[in-house]
C-alpha cells in the first residue's frame, strides 16, 4: 500500500520506506524489522497486528524516535521522527497506564502541559476537556490508586490527549485489561477517533480488536520483523459492537487470520 | 566488564584525591622539620606560617611537596605509608607478637564471631516465637522495631564495666555486646522473612491440612533465607563495630579498637589508619563470605 | 524474697492479661494495639524494680528503674546541657551536611552512568565498613569540641544516604522514561517531575537509616576526646565513677532522641510519599 503515487502529498502522515533495524545484542545481531514499507494517512485508524517478536511495537516506537532505524527512511509529518517528536507531534500510550502514583489524575494529564510550558489557565481548560472526553470529568482530583484499570488507561489516554497531537500512538494500550472493560473502550475510542479526527497507530494481539477498531490492518510476522500483508477494512465508519457478528465483520477476520497463518508458513 | 573498569577508576580516583590532599594537610608539619633541617622556607617566620592554609603554604614551598608523603607522624598519611605498615604488621610480623595486627585482628574477630553467634541463634528463636505467637508479636515486636532507632551502643562502656565488677572480663563482655547489637537486625529480618509467604501459599498448605511445623519447616523457613541473610550482612557489621567500640572504655591492650584509641593518644596516626583499614578489610571479608555463603544456599535451593 | 516472688506473680499476670487481650475480641484495634506492648513494657519496669530490689542488687550492677528515674529527674539541666551538646550540635548539624552532600553528590552522579556504575559498588562496600573507627582521626583533626563529632558523623551518613540516592534516582521504569521522552522533557524537567518524586522512598530510605547512625557516631566519638559535656562523655565518665544510675539516664535520653528523631523523619516521610503502597493505609 504506497499510496504516494495517488495520494496528495499533505495527506501523508507517516512514510516509511525500505525501514530495518536490528539491534546488538550478546547473542549476536536480531533483526527486528525487515524493509518494512507503509504509508499512514491523515485521520487513518491503523492496526499493527502480529505474533509477538514480529517488530510490530518496535516499528510505533520507531515513529516516536523511541528507537533509531538502521536502514531506510522514515518521516513524520514530512521531518525526521527526532524533530516530530521535539515538535510534540504525537501522545503515545502504553500497555499499562502509567501515571505518576504521586500526582492526582488531574496532576497526571497536567504533565505534558506542564512540560510544555502552557499557562496556568490553559492546563485547567484541556484537563477539564480531555476528563469529559473520555468520560472521567469528577475525578480530577483521585490518585490513579483509587481508580480501576480501565478508569487508569482512560486517563493515560487523556493524557495523551492533552496536548495538540494529531497522531496517537497506542501499544496494546487494553492489553491488560478484562474483556468486557476492553469492549467498552473500543467503543469509547472509535467515538473518539471520530470526534477528534486523529490519526491513530495502534499495537494489538487481538484479531477482534483489529478489526473493530481500524480503517487498514497490517500484518507482520517475525524473524525477521516485517509487513506480510495490508488489509483495507471495509466496514462502515459508524461502529456498533453487534458489528462484530456480521458477516463482512467475520470476513476481515478470516482475511487477517489468513494473512498471520501465511506469515508463521514463510519460515 | 565495565563495571570493573568503572569500579577501578573510582578508586583510583579516590586515591588520588587522597595524594593531593596529603599535601595541605601535613605541609605545616613538613615544614617546621625542614626549617630544622636547614632549608629555605617561605615564608621564614614560623608565625606567619601558622596563620597561612595548607595550599598556600604549598604552593610557595614546592620543594616539600614529596616530604608530604614521607612524614614519620603526618597529619594524614599516605596511602602507600598505610600499606607499608598494614604489610609489616600483618605478613612481616609473627602473629603471636604484639605489634602483629592479625593478633589484635583476631582478638576483635573471636569476640565478634562469638557474639555474632549467640545474636544470631537468639534472634532467629525470638522470631520464630513472634510469628507463632499473637500475644509475643504484639509484646515484643513493637519493642524490637523501636530498638532499631536508638543507639543501644551506648549501653557498651557499661556493659564491659557492669560485667568486670561480677568477675567476666576478656572475650564475653565483648561478645555480649557484639550479640546484643546484631541481636535485633536479625529478629526483625527474619520476622519479615518468616511472613513472607503470601496466603495462596500458606493456604495451598492448609489444604494439605500441614501442621504448624509442617508449614515452618517447608514453607516459612525456606521463605524467610533472603531476609535473613540480608539481615545478617548488616548483625555482622553491627557485631565488629560493637566489639571494637567494647574495647575503648576499659583501656584494653590487645583488639582493633585498642589499636585505635593507643594510636589516638600516642598520635601514631599510620597506626590508626592501618587498624582502620584492618577493621575494613575484617568487615569486608566477613560481609563478602556471608554473601558467598548466601549465594551458595539460594543456589541450592533455586532462588538465585 | 516476697518482692521476687511478687514479681514473678506480676509476670505471669501481666503476660495473661496481654494474651486475653491479643486474642480477645478487640485485638485488631488500635487501643489494644497500643496497650499490648505499653502493659509488656510497665511490666518488664515494674519486675525490674522489684527484683533489684528483693535481692538487693547493688547500684554498680543494675540500679532500679526508680532510682534511674530520680537521678533523670534530679540531673535535667545537665542531661539538657549534654542533649544539646551532643544531638543538636555534633549530630544534627553532621546529618544535615551528610544528607545534603550525599544528595548533591547522588544528583551529580546520576548523569554520568560511569560514574554510578562505579561509585555504587564502592558506596556499598563502604556503608558496610565500622566507618566509627575514623572518630580518633577525625578529633585530632578538628578539635575535642562538637566540630569532630560532625565530622564523624558526616562521615557515617554519607555513603548510606548515596546509595539510597543513587539508587532511587534509578527507580523509574522504562515506561516512564519512554514517556518523558516522547514529550520532549529536558533532563531537568524530568529529573524535577519524573525521577526525583519517584525516588522519595529510597531517600527516606536512607534519611532513616541515618538519623540512628548519626546518634552513634556522635555518641561514640566522644568516647575519643570531648569537653567536659555531652552524652558520650557522661556515659564514659560515669561508667569510670560506677554512678550507673547517670549512665541510665543518659541512655533514656539517647533512646527518647532516637524515637523522635526517627519518628520525626518517618513523618515527613509518611506525608511526602503518600502514594507509596507502603504508606497507603
Amino acid at each position: 500500500m504506497n499510496g504516494t503515487g495517488q495520494q496528495p502529498e499533505l495527506s501523508s502522515v507517516v512514510s516509511a520506506k525500505g525501514l530495518d533495524l536490528t539491534f546488538q545484542t550478546n547473542d549476536g545481531p536480531v533483526h527486528a524489522l525487515k524493509d518494512v514499507n507503509l504509508e499512514i494517512n491523515k485521520g487513518d485508524f491503523v492496526s499493527f497486528i502480529g505474533p509477538s517478536g514480529c517488530g510490530k511495537t518496535t516499528f510505533l516506537r520507531c515513529i516516536a524516535a523511541l528507537e533509531t532505524p538502521t536502514g531506510g527512511s522514515l518521516t513524520v509529518n514530512g521531518m525526521t521522527p527526532d524533530e516530530a517528536r521535539r515538535k510534540r507531534a504525537y501522545g503515545y500510550v502504553f500497555q499499562a497506564a502509567g501515571l505518576y502514583p504521586w500526582r492526582t489524575i488531574a496532576k497526571n494529564i497536567k504533565l505534558p502541559l506542564e512540560i510544555m510550558g502552557y499557562s496556568r489557565q490553559e492546563q485547567d481548560e484541556r484537563v477539564r476537556k480531555v476528563l469529559e472526553l473520555v468520560d472521567l470529568a469528577g475525578f480530577g482530583g483521585k490518585f490513579p490508586w483509587q481508580l480501576s484499570g480501565g478508569m487508569q488507561q482512560r486517563a493515560s489516554i487523556a493524557r495523551a490527549l492533552a496536548f495538540d497531537a494529531d497522531i496517537l500512538l497506542m501499544d496494546e494500550p487494553f492489553g491488560a485489561l478484562d474483556e468486557i472493560v476492553r469492549d467498552h473502550l473500543n467503543e469509547q475510542l472509535l467515538a473518539l477517533w471520530a470526534r477528534t479526527g486523529k490519526t491513530i497507530g495502534f499495537v494489538t494481539h487481538s484479531i477482534p480488536e483489529a478489526v473493530y477498531l481500524s480503517t487498514r490492518i497490517v500484518v507482520m510476522s517475525p524473524r525477521p520483523g516485517r509487513i506480510t500483508d495490508v488489509i483495507e477494512s471495509p466496514l462502515p465508519k459508524e461502529r456498533p459492537l453487534d458489528i462484530r457478528d456480521s458477516a463482512e465483520f467475520i470476513e476481515v477476520a478470516h482475511r487477517v487470520r489468513e494473512g498471520l497463518r501465511a506469515g508463521h508458513a514463510d519460515e | 566488564m565495565k563495571q570493573i573498569m568503572a569500579v577501578l577508576t573510582v578508586v583510583a580516583t579516590l586515591i588520588g584525591l587522597w595524594y593531593l590532599a596529603c599535601i595541605p594537610m601535613n605541609m605545616q608539619g613538613v615544614l617546621v622539620e625542614a626549617e630544622r633541617a636547614g632549608a629555605e622556607v617561605a615564608p621564614p617566620d614560623a608565625a606567619a606560617r601558622r596563620e597561612m592554609g595548607g595550599v598556600s603554604l604549598a604552593l610557595r614551598n614546592g620543594f616539600a611537596v614529596p616530604a608530604t608523603w614521607a612524614q614519620e607522624r603526618p597529619r594524614l598519611p599516605a596511602p602507600h605509608q598505610v600499606a607499608v605498615e598494614l604489610w609489616d604488621t600483618t605478613v612481616l610480623k609473627k602473629i603471636t607478637s604484639k605489634r602483629s595486627l592479625v593478633y589484635h585482628g583476631w582478638v576483635t574477630l573471636s569476640a565478634t564471631l562469638l557474639g555474632f553467634g549467640i545474636g544470631t541463634v537468639l534472634g532467629v528463636l525470638l522470631a520464630v516465637g513472634i510469628v507463632h505467637s499473637r500475644v509475643m508479636d504484639m509484646s515484643v515486636m513493637p519493642w524490637a522495631i523501636v530498638s532499631q532507632t536508638i543507639p543501644i551502643i551506648a549501653l557498651a562502656p557499661m556493659i564491659i564495666v557492669v560485667l568486670y565488677s561480677v568477675g567476666v572480663q576478656g572475650i564475653i563482655p565483648k561478645a555480649v555486646i557484639s550479640a546484643y547489637l546484631s541481636f535485633f537486625p536479625v529478629v526483625v529480618g527474619m520476622v519479615k522473612g518468616l511472613r513472607s509467604p503470601d496466603a495462596m501459599q500458606l493456604d495451598l498448605l492448609r489444604t494439605y491440612s500441614a501442621s504448624k511445623g509442617e508449614t515452618f519447616w517447608k514453607l516459612r523457613l525456606p521463605a524467610s533465607m533472603p531476609y535473613l541473610f540480608a539481615s545478617l550482612k548488616i548483625g555482622i557489621a553491627a557485631s565488629l563495630v560493637g566489639a571494637i567500640v567494647g574495647e575503648l572504655p576499659t583501656g584494653a591492650v590487645s583488639g582493633l579498637g585498642a589499636r585505635l584509641l593507643a594510636g589516638s593518644y600516642y598520635g601514631q596516626t599510620v597506626q590508626i589508619w592501618s587498624a582502620l583499614f584492618g577493621a575494613a578489610i575484617l568487615a569486608a571479608c566477613l560481609v563478602g563470605l556471608l554473601g558467598l555463603i548466601e549465594k551458595t544456599v539460594l543456589k541450592r535451593m533455586g532462588m538465585a | 524474697m516476697t518482692l521476687v516472688a511478687f514479681a514473678l506473680v506480676l509476670w505471669g499476670f501481666g503476660w495473661w492479661l496481654n494474651t486475653r487481650l491479643a486474642e480477645g475480641p478487640h485485638s485488631d484495634t488500635r487501643a489494644v494495639r497500643l496497650a499490648i506492648p505499653l502493659i509488656f513494657g510497665a511490666t518488664v519496669l515494674i519486675v525490674w524494680e522489684l527484683v533489684v530490689r528483693g535481692l538487693n542488687v547493688p547500684l554498680v550492677i543494675l540500679p532500679a528503674p526508680s532510682l534511674i528515674a530520680a537521678r533523670f529527674a534530679g540531673s535535667l539541666p545537665i542531661l539538657w546541657a549534654d542533649f544539646v551538646q551532643t544531638f543538636v550540635k555534633g549530630a544534627l548539624s553532621g546529618y544535615l551536611i551528610g544528607c545534603g552532600a550525599a544528595f548533591l553528590m547522588a544528583v551529580a552522579v546520576d548523569r554520568s552512568d560511569f560514574l554510578r556504575l562505579g561509585l555504587l559498588p564502592v558506596g556499598n562496600f563502604v556503608a558496610a565498613l565500622p566507618i566509627v573507627g575514623t572518630a580518633p582521626i577525625l578529633v585530632m583533626w578538628f578539635g575535642f569540641d562538637w566540630q569532630s563529632k560532625a565530622a564523624v558523623v558526616v562521615v557515617m551518613v554519607f555513603f548510606p544516604m548515596l546509595v539510597n540516592t543513587v539508587a532511587g534516582l534509578r527507580e523509574t521504569t522504562a515506561m516512564q522514561r519512554d514517556l518523558m521522552e516522547t514529550y520532549a522533557a529536558s533532563y531537568w524537567q524530568s529529573f524535577f517531575k519524573l525521577r526525583l518524586p519517584a525516588a522519595m522512598p529510597f531517600i527516606f530510605n536512607g534519611l532513616k537509616i541515618s538519623t540512628t547512625l548519626a546518634l552513634i557516631g556522635a555518641i561514640v566519638a566522644e568516647f575519643f576526646g570531648s569537653p567536659t559535656l555531652g552524652m558520650g562523655f557522661r556515659i564514659s565518665t560515669s561508667v569510670g565513677q560506677l554512678a550507673l544510675d547517670m549512665v541510665w539516664a543518659e541512655i533514656v535520653v539517647a533512646a527518647l532522641a532516637g524515637t523522635l528523631f526517627y519518628g520525626l523523619v518517618a513523618l515527613i516521610e509518611h506525608h511526602v510519599t503518600f502514594w507509596h503502597p507502603s504508606q497507603r493505609r
